[in-house]
């Protein structure tokens, strides 16, 4: 750009700039933001782990206090518990695979020059990024499909956000013309090019949108809401709300059955198990999101 | 199936064929394509189209037995009965109130937070601030809510134990109207302010250094780089961002708002979504709250297209 930028390599400017301003504070006051963003977290843990006296007393900071485990048995001894698990952990995995492969299967033809509806078909997409429809229709025709009280009104309404199909699509269209050329020429058809050259190229995306999918189906809590009934399907986000919020469950029973529970520890123990999944795969889910939301936000 | 065979001759760029051939011989060659497309546009036809157009249930008087073509016509009979019934009021106020502070805090806080975050050198340290302030986003609302009504509580939170410390009484925060939009909006910052940054600082990752460096030339401090580079180069992301939130104004989420309510706090903690809930789907009112439904779609509307042309009026940035 200018004369002088041509004769100073970037990284020296870098180091310019860092020799001076070796303050304290920013790192200090980041320091207690991540404090605030941890403490809550620690503080639960802590008083999963605590004897009912303990907390009583408020003497749980954040570490235990009379080191426990039987939060964690009385929970885990209940069948309902376990049945929510399952639940949800069939409609993450189940959804997830359902998602990707309705969102690679649009994003790929819109990635491709001879698609040529491809315009009309962004642009119904597009407004459906701009109108929702209100939550009434989209409980009627939850029902005139006859989805009302099965796992079906969990994964299908999302199979397709709009957003993660664009993100798809970019993927997809950096994939070279070339490849797909020469695949051809090779005599191989459509759906050949597709499985064995498209999609291994397209993991790192296709594992990024189902760990952004797999999050959304296990948080997701307002659709069991909206379209169960039936309390044995309820998945675990709808039983832990019951647990924490309502009081309306069986945890009040198993408190006052166990003389030595309280029904907060009972509940941090609750909240403590719904996270671990999440927790176990955070590592990954921070890689993969953070490359997602980039290329989302340089595409749109 | 292997119609594709003639296609043997090269072509040098990935751009539709000239029309040499008939309409019918481009289907028919590319028929796989449009195939595999076909799943995915009946997704939005049938999940995101059919309740569009259901939506002018509004209009109507829905009988559930007569069903949505069959029932009887009222214009806007249900819009002005909303006007005139007074929870509406109330709760679009809150909605207004919440979406307000919503702006007003939870916009501005990650700005300053990624501003923050990039004056950091050392490496580790740096990516150990990232994954604090990154990891209550990947907590769903319910565990979220779990957590701050723990923290809390007037018998074990951590809240009022510190404030017993100090010789404060312990406040029932959860059963007072008087606290439940702080603490919506409080532990929605909570929880999305650290994530919202990723956006902020992959824009400055992207200023070019070199401007850096001349600031420095003409003997600019950190500060007066920030105020006079960063700020400046982030301008237009802000500005989007900023444009899209107004466009949510009202859609402040059914989740993140519903696991807060309680009887003692709802006067003050209700909004439109959670209000749709109760009172369309829980008490069958369909058509009343598909009436408000469309009414929050319309404004959102408004103002996301008045915000935009205003927007490209004074600095030449807008969505579209």
């Amino acid at each position: 750009m200018n004369a002088a930028s041509t004769s100073t390599p970037t990284s020296i400017s870098s180091t310019i700039r860092r020799k001076k301003g070796t303050s304290y504070v920013i790192p200090t006051i980041l320091a207690v933001i991540c404090l605030i963003m941890l403490l809550p977290i620690f503080n639960i843990l802590a008083q999963s782990f605590s004897s009912a006296a303990a907390i009583g007393d408020q003497r749980v900071y954040l570490w235990p206090v009379e080191f426990t485990t039987s939060n964690y048995e009385a929970i885990l001894g209940q069948t309902s518990i376990w049945r929510s698990f399952g639940v949800s952990a069939i409609i993450t995995v189940a959804g997830t695979l359902i998602a990707l492969a309705m969102t690679a299967s649009l994003a790929y033809p819109l990635s491709r020059a001879e698609y040529r509806e491809r315009k009309g078909v962004l642009t119904l997409v597009l407004v459906t990024m701009i109108f929702h429809a209100p939550l009434i229709p989209n409980y009627l025709l939850i029902k005139q499909l006859h989805m009302l009280d099965t796992l079906w009104a969990l994964m299908l309404p999302g199979a397709i956000s709009a957003f993660n199909l664009f993100v798809m699509r970019s993927f997809f269209l950096a994939i070279p013309g070339e490849l797909i050329e020469s695949a051809r020429i090779d005599g191989a058809g459509e759906l050949q090019t597709l499985w064995k050259i498209i999609l291994p190229l397209a993991k790192p995306a296709m594992a990024t949108m189902g760990i952004i999918y797999s999050v959304a189906l296990w948080n997701n809590y307002a659709n069991a809401l909206y379209f169960l009934s039936e309390r044995s399907l309820f998945p675990l986000q709808v039983k832990l709300r019951e647990f924490i919020i309502t009081d309306s469950s069986d945890l009040a029973t198993t408190a006052a059955d166990i003389a030595n529970l309280s029904p907060e520890g009972l509940k941090m123990a609750v909240i403590v198990i719904a996270t671990v999944p999440i927790m176990m795969v955070y590592p990954f889910l921070q890689k993969y999101f953070i490359k997602g939301m980039m290329l989302g936000s340089i595409k749109s | 199936m292997h119609a594709s065979t003639s296609a043997v001759k090269p072509r040098t760029k990935p751009r539709p064929l000239a029309r040499t051939g008939s309409r019918y011989a481009h289907y028919r060659k590319y028929m796989v394509l449009y195939l595999i497309s076909l799943p995915g546009i009946f997704f939005f036809l049938v999940f995101k189209y059919v309740p569009l157009f259901g939506s002018i249930m509004a209009f109507k008087d829905y009988n559930v037995f007569a069903g949505m073509w069959k029932s009887e016509w009222v214009g806007f009979a249900h819009f002005k009965r909303m006007f005139e019934y007074p929870d509406f009021g109330r709760i679009l106020m809150n909605t207004i109130a919440i979406g307000g502070y919503t702006l007003l805090f939870a916009f501005p806080i990650p700005i300053v937070l990624a501003l923050l975050m990039n004056e950091l050198r050392g490496r580790l340290f740096k990516r150990f601030v990232q994954t604090a302030v990154y990891l209550p986003h990947f907590l769903s609302w319910v565990v979220v809510a779990g957590i701050v009504i723990g923290i809390l509580s007037p018998t074990n939170g951590l809240m009022n134990q510190l404030l017993n410390h100090f010789g404060i009484d312990s406040i029932y925060f959860m059963g007072e109207e008087s606290y439940v939009r702080s603490i919506i909006v409080g532990s929605g910052v909570w929880r999305d302010a650290g994530w919202s940054t990723i956006i902020y600082l992959a824009a400055m990752a992207g200023i070019n250094p070199d401007l850096y460096e001349a600031a420095q030339l003409d003997g600019a401090n950190r500060w007066r780089q920030t105020r006079s580079i960063t700020i400046p180069a982030l301008l237009p992301t802000i500005t989007v961002l900023f444009l899209l939130q107004i466009g949510q104004f009202l859609d402040l989420g059914f989740e993140r708002v519903y696991v807060f309510l309680n009887p003692l706090n709802g006067g003050r903690g209700d909004i439109l979504d959670t209000y749709i809930y109760d009172v369309g789907l829980i008490q069958g009112q369909y058509s009343y709250t598909t009436a408000i439904g469309l009414f929050k779609s319309l404004i959102g509307l408004a103002l996301i297209m008045g915000a935009n042309a205003l927007s490209k009026k004074t600095t030449g940035e807008g969505l579209y």
